[in-house]
C-alpha cells in the first residue's frame, strides 16, 4: 500500500479504539473533531422525504384535482424508511458520509411518485398495471437490506476474503439468464431470470459481486500488473502473461453480448474492469488496451448481430420508425423518448401533466427519464443529473480517503459503475449513445435494481465509515 | 493509488457533463422540432385539450367544442347543419386530421397563434382555462341554407359573391357529408371515414372550389367580353356574320345549335346570347383567336388558383388550341373547363362595372374574448374588363333573363342578369350534360350579389335543355336570400 494517509501513532490510536469501542457510538459521543455528521444527514432526509411528498401531492392535484389518497401512508412510510436508514447509520455507520443515504433516498422517492403517475395513466400504457405499491415493498427491502450490511458486515475488508467466491457468483448470475427461457416481453434482451411469478435481473447484482472480485483480485496482483512491463512508444505494455484476466473479461463481455443481447451489461463490466485495473496499476497503457479491445468487440459484434445493429441504426435515426414506411425491425422508442424531452421543454409540463405514456413499452423502467424530462423539463433533469453526479463524487471522495487499497479499489468501482451506469442509460434515452437495456439506479421500476443499488450504497457507506472514522482501527490479517 | 482515482473522476464528471450537455441540446435547442413534430401524437392532443374556437356564420357558430374528457382528448367539435356547412369549415377530427378552414385557421382556432400569446400567458397567470379564438367568415346564412336547399338531393355546387367586396355569401356543394360522423375516435368514426372516401358520388370533394367542369354557354360571356374588348364589335345590337350551320375551320365538324328553329343566323350578339347561339359565339371565338380569348379569360382568373383562403383548383383555357379547338374553347367546351367558383367571379365582375375582388370567406379573427386580432381588408384582383363592356354584357344578361333562356331566374321588381349553360362531357357528350347558371342581382345601382350554380346530370337526356331549367331556379332563390325578398 502507497502512502495514501498519514498513520498515526499505533499507542494513541489503540487507545482511541478502546475508548470508542468496536462500534461507533451515537453523534456527539466520538472523540472532539472526529466529524459525525450524522445530524446534517438526518435534516438531509427530511428533506429527501419532504420533496417526494410534494411531488406525490402535485401529481395528484393535477390529476384528481385533490392530493393523494395514500400521501399519508406514503409519507409515513418513506419516513419510516429514511428514519430506520438513519437509525441504523447512528449506530453502525456513524462517521460515514452524510449526503450518500439522503441522495438514494430523494432519487428512490421520485422514482415511486413517477411510477405512481405512470399508473394512474391507465390503459394509455400498454401493458399497464399498478406497479407502484409492489415498488413501495421493493425499497422497503432494499432498505432493510442495507440495515442488514451496514449492521452485520462489521468492515468491508472482510469481503476481501471472498475474492473468489464473488468471481464463481458472477459468472452464474451472469449466465444464468442464457439458460433461462426469455420471455415475450422481455423484447429480446435476455437479462431475467423468471421464477414462478417472480423476475429477477442478475446483472445488478452481478455488478456488485464482479467490483467486490475484481477489487480483491487487483489488490493482490496489482504489483505485478504494474510493474513487469515493457515500454513501448511511450506506452508500458503489460507482459503477456498478465494479459489473462482482462482478456478473459473481455470474452466473458462479449459472451454476454452474444448470448444474452445485452449490450448494456457488456459495457458496463468491461469498463468496469478497465477503470478498477487503471486504478490498481496506475498504468496508462491498460486503458488504451482496453479501448482498443472494446473498439474491436464493438465492431466483431456490431457488424454480425442483427440485435446490435437495429439500436444503432435507431440511435442513428430516430425517426425513421415513422411515417408510412418505416425500415424493417425499426422502432419508435428512441423518438417518442424524444418527443417526450422535446414537449417538456425547459420547464416541462408540470408532474402529472404530460404525456410520457406515448413512449410506451418500459417508459416505467428504462424510459423512466423521458418522462421526468417531460414533465419536470431540461431543469428538472439537470437536478437529476446533478444528484447521480454528487452519488458518484461522494463515491470516488470515499476511495481517495480509503485507507486500504481493497476499500479504494471497492469505492472507485462501485462509484464508476454507478457513473457508466447513468450514463449507458441516459445516454440510451436521449439519443446521446446507442440505447442498451438498463434501468436508471433507484428510479425505475424494478425489484431487483433498487435491492442491489440499496446494497451498493450500504457498501459505500461502509467503506466510508472506516475511512473517515478518527482512529484507524489497528490492521488487521485479511485475505491475501 | 489516488492520482488515477481523481482522474476517474474528471472521467466521471465528464460523463455527467456529457449527459447535461445533451438535455441541454434536446430540451433546449431542439426542443421545439421536437415537440411540433408531425409525428409527435401530443400536437394532435393538444389541439383537443381544451375548447377549440368555433367558426361562425351569421353571428352563429356552427361549429361547438364538447367536452368528452376521454383519455387522450378532452374535447371533441361538434357541427350544426354540418352537411351544410362542411365546404366552407371542412372536418377536424381526432383520428383523420383536418382540412379547409378547420386547418387553414387552426393556429387561431386552437389557440396557439402567437398573436394570443399576450392573452394565453395572461390566462395563465391568472387560472383561467386556455381557449381557441374564433373565426368569422362572410357566409349569408340564408343564402347558404337557399342554395343547400335548392341543390337538394342533386349533386351539384353554387357560389354566391358579393361583387362590391368579394365577401363569399354561400358556398355549398352536394352531396356533402357531416364532419361530425367522423369528428372522434369511435370504431362509427372509423366506418364512416371509410364509407365517405370510398362512396363513388365523392361526398368529401368540395366541388364549389375544387371541381372544374366544362362551363358551357356560360363561358359565351367571356366570349363575348373579348369581343367588346378587343373592338370586334361596339354595340350589342350589332348583327353578326353567322351562317345557319357553322363548319369548324380546317376540318369538316358542323356546330349546330342546340335547337334548330333557332333565330341564329346573322343574330345580334345580344339575341344570340339571349338563346345561346353556339354557331355565333364559336365563330366569334375563332375569329378572335386563342390567345385574345385566353388573354382575356385569364383577367377573369383562369389558369391560376385562388386563395378564399382555401385554395381553389385553378380553372383552365387552353393555352396552344387548333382553330377548330379554339371555336369550340369559345362556347365553353373542349378544353374549357372552369369551377362554380371561377363563373362566379365572372358574374361578379361583370355585375361591379368590370371591377374583380378578390374573394374571401374569412371577415374576422377573434379571441376568445371577441378582441379583433385581424380583420379582412378588400382587394381588388384587377379590372378584367372596362365599365362600359361591364354595362353591355349587363344589358345582354338582363335579355336574356327577360327574353331567353335564363326566364326562371326572374325576381319581381329586381334587375336580374344571368346566362344558363348546358354543357356536354363524357366521351362522344354521351354523359348527362352539366346544368349552369350564373347571374347577378341589382339593387339600386349596385349588385349585391352574383351567383353561380352548376348541377351534375342536369336533365334526364342528354339534349335536354337543362341550365334555364335547374339551375336558374336554385340561382334564384339564393339571390333572393341575399336581397331579402
Amino acid at each position: 500500500m502507497r502512502a495514501d494517509q498519514p498513520s498515526g501513532g499505533g499507542a494513541l490510536n489503540l487507545s482511541a479504539f478502546l475508548l470508542n469501542g468496536r462500534i461507533g457510538r451515537t453523534a456527539g459521543l466520538g472523540s472532539p473533531g472526529a466529524p459525525n455528521r450524522r445530524n446534517t444527514e438526518l435534516s438531509l432526509l427530511a428533506i429527501a422525504v419532504l420533496l417526494p411528498m410534494l411531488a406525490y401531492a402535485n401529481v395528484g392535484l393535477a390529476l384528481d384535482r385533490r392530493l393523494p389518497a395514500g400521501m399519508l401512508e406514503y409519507g409515513l412510510g418513506m419516513g419510516a424508511l429514511a428514519l430506520f436508514a438513519h437509525l441504523v447509520m447512528r449506530r453502525f455507520a456513524p462517521y460515514a458520509d452524510p449526503l450518500l443515504l439522503p441522495l438514494a433516498m430523494l432519487l428512490n422517492g421520485l422514482g415511486l411518485v413517477m411510477i405512481w403517475r405512470l399508473d394512474k395513466a391507465g390503459p394509455l400504457l400498454p401493458n399497464n398495471y399498478p406497479a407502484a405499491a409492489n415498488q413501495l415493498l421493493w425499497s422497503g427491502l432494499g432498505v432493510a437490506l442495507f440495515g442488514t450490511v451496514i449492521v452485520l458486515l462489521r468492515d468491508h475488508r472482510v469481503l476481501q476474503r471472498y475474492t473468489y467466491v464473488s468471481m464463481a457468483a458472477a459468472l452464474v448470475l451472469l449466465a444464468a439468464p442464457a439458460f433461462f427461457p426469455a420471455r415475450a416481453s422481455d423484447f429480446g434482451a435476455k437479462i431475467w431470470i423468471h421464477l414462478g411469478g417472480f423476475s429477477i435481473q442478475p446483472g445488478e447484482f452481478a455488478k456488485i459481486i464482479l467490483a467486490v472480485f475484481f477489487a480483491g483480485y487487483l489488490t493482490a496482483n496489482r504489483d505485478a500488473l504494474a510493474l513487469a512491463s515493457r515500454r513501448v512508444l511511450g506506452l508500458y505494455l503489460p507482459r503477456g502473461r498478465d494479459l489473462g484476466p482482462i482478456l478473459v473479461v473481455w470474452v466473458l463481455s462479449i459472451l454476454i453480448l452474444v448470448f444474452e443481447t445485452d449490450l448494456g451489461s457488456s459495457l458496463l463490466f468491461f469498463g468496469l474492469f478497465v477503470v478498477m485495473l487503471y486504478v490498481a496499476t496506475e498504468r496508462t497503457s491498460w486503458i488504451v488496451f482496453g479501448l482498443l479491445l472494446a473498439v474491436a468487440g464493438a465492431a466483431l459484434v456490431g457488424s454480425a448481430e442483427n440485435h446490435v445493429r437495429v439500436r444503432i441504426n435507431a440511435w442513428l435515426d430516430p425517426l425513421a420508425a415513422f411515417g408510412p414506411h418505416p425500415p424493417a425491425g425499426s422502432t419508435e422508442q428512441i423518438g417518442q423518448a424524444l418527443f417526450a424531452f422535446g414537449s417538456g421543454g425547459i420547464t416541462g409540463t408540470g408532474l402529472g401533466q404530460g404525456r410520457s405514456w406515448l413512449i410506451g413499452f418500459a417508459a416505467k423502467s428504462d424510459f423512466i427519464l423521458g418522462s421526468f424530462g417531460e414533465e419536470l423539463g431540461l431543469t428538472g433533469l439537470m437536478a437529476l443529473f446533478a444528484v447521480y453526479g454528487l452519488i458518484v463524487q461522494r463515491a470516488l471522495r470515499t476511495a481517495l480517503a480509503a485507507r486500504d487499497p481493497f476499500g479504494k479499489l471497492l469505492a472507485v468501482g462501485l462509484g464508476s459503475a454507478l457513473a457508466l451506469q447513468v450514463f449507458v442509460v441516459a445516454g440510451g434515452v436521449t439519443g446521446l449513445i446507442p440505447l442498451t437495456g438498463m434501468t436508471m439506479p433507484f428510479m425505475a421500476q424494478g425489484g431487483s435494481s433498487v435491492i442491489a443499488n440499496w446494497v451498493l450504497i450500504a457498501l459505500l457507506l461502509k467503506i466510508s465509515d472506516s475511512a473517515r472514522r478518527p482512529a484507524p482501527e489497528p490492521t488487521r490479517a485479511v485475505g491475501a | 493509488m489516488n492520482k488515477p482515482i481523481r482522474r476517474v473522476s474528471v472521467f466521471c464528471l465528464l460523463l455527467i457533463m456529457a449527459l447535461l450537455l445533451r438535455t441541454n441540446w434536446i430540451q433546449g435547442v431542439q426542443a421545439d422540432s421536437y415537440a411540433n413534430s408531425p409525428y409527435n401524437d401530443r400536437v394532435k392532443y393538444d389541439r383537443y385539450a381544451y375548447p377549440r374556437g368555433n367558426i361562425i356564420v351569421s353571428g352563429q357558430p356552427v361549429t361547438s367544442s364538447a367536452f368528452v374528457n376521454g383519455y387522450r382528448y378532452k374535447y371533441k367539435t361538434a357541427w350544426t347543419d354540418g352537411a351544410m356547412y362542411a365546404p366552407v369549415t371542412g372536418y377536424s377530427s381526432q383520428s383523420f386530421g383536418s382540412n379547409q378552414l378547420e386547418q387553414l385557421e387552426d393556429p387561431i382556432l386552437s389557440g396557439t397563434d402567437d398573436r394570443l400569446f399576450f392573452r394565453n400567458t395572461l390566462d395563465m397567470l391568472t387560472g383561467k382555462q386556455q381557449q381557441g379564438g374564433d373565426v368569422v367568415t362572410t357566409i349569408n346564412a340564408k343564402a347558404q341554407k337557399a342554395a343547400f336547399d335548392g341543390l337538394g338531393d342533386k349533386k351539384g355546387a353554387a357560389v354566391a359573391i358579393d361583387p362590391r367586396t368579394g365577401a363569399i355569401l354561400a358556398l355549398v356543394s352536394t352531396p356533402s357529408y357531416d364532419p361530425s360522423s367522423i369528428a372522434g375516435t369511435a370504431d362509427s368514426d372509423s366506418a364512416a371515414w371509410k364509407s365517405l372516401n370510398a362512396d363513388p358520388n365523392q361526398p368529401m370533394l368540395n366541388r364549389a372550389l375544387r371541381q372544374t367542369y366544362p362551363p358551357g354557354s356560360t363561358f359565351k360571356l367571356v366570349t363575348a367580353a373579348t369581343a367588346f374588348e378587343t373592338g370586334k364589335f361596339q354595340n350589342i345590337d350589332d348583327p353578326t356574320d353567322t351562317p345557319q350551320v357553322y363548319t369548324l375551320p380546317g376540318t369538316n365538324t358542323q356546330l349546330n345549335n342546340d335547337n334548330p328553329d333557332e333565330q341564329c343566323t346573322n343574330a345580334t350578339l345580344k339575341d344570340a346570347l339571349a338563346i345561346s347561339c353556339n354557331t355565333v359565339f364559336g365563330k366569334i371565338g375563332a375569329e378572335l383567336g386563342g390567345q385574345k380569348l385566353l388573354a382575356q379569360a385569364q383577367k377573369f382568373g383562369f389558369n391560376s388558383t385562388v386563395d378564399t383562403p382555401i385554395r381553389s383548383a385553378p380553372s383552365v383555357f387552353p393555352t396552344n388550341s387548333s382553330p377548330d379547338g379554339t371555336a369550340m374553347d369559345a362556347i365553353g367546351q373542349h378544353n374549357t373547363a372552369a369551377t362554380p367558383l371561377q363563373m362566379a367571379m365572372v358574374a361578379s365582375a361583370i355585375a361591379d362595372n368590370g371591377k374583380l375582388m378578390q374573394p374571401y370567406l374569412v371577415d374576422e379573427e377573434r379571441s376568445a374574448n371577441s378582441t379583433t386580432i385581424s380583420k379582412h381588408t378588400e382587394h381588388q384582383m384587377g379590372q378584367p374588363i372596362s365599365a362600359a363592356t361591364a354595362q353591355k354584357l349587363q344589358q345582354m344578361m338582363v335579355d336574356v333573363v327577360q327574353n331567353g333562356t335564363g326566364r326562371k331566374a326572374q325576381i319581381n321588381g329586381v334587375e336580374v342578369g344571368g346566362k344558363t349553360g348546358t354543357a356536354q362531357h363524357g366521351q362522344d357528350n354521351s354523359g348527362l350534360p352539366f346544368a349552369w347558371f350564373v347571374s347577378y342581382a341589382k339593387v339600386g345601382d349596385s349588385a349585391p350579389v352574383a351567383v353561380a350554380v352548376v348541377v351534375e346530370d342536369g336533365a334526364a337526356s342528354s339534349n335536354e335543355i337543362s341550365g334555364g331549367s335547374i339551375a336558374a331556379p336554385i340561382a334564384k332563390s339564393i339571390m333572393q336570400a341575399v336581397i331579402g325578398q
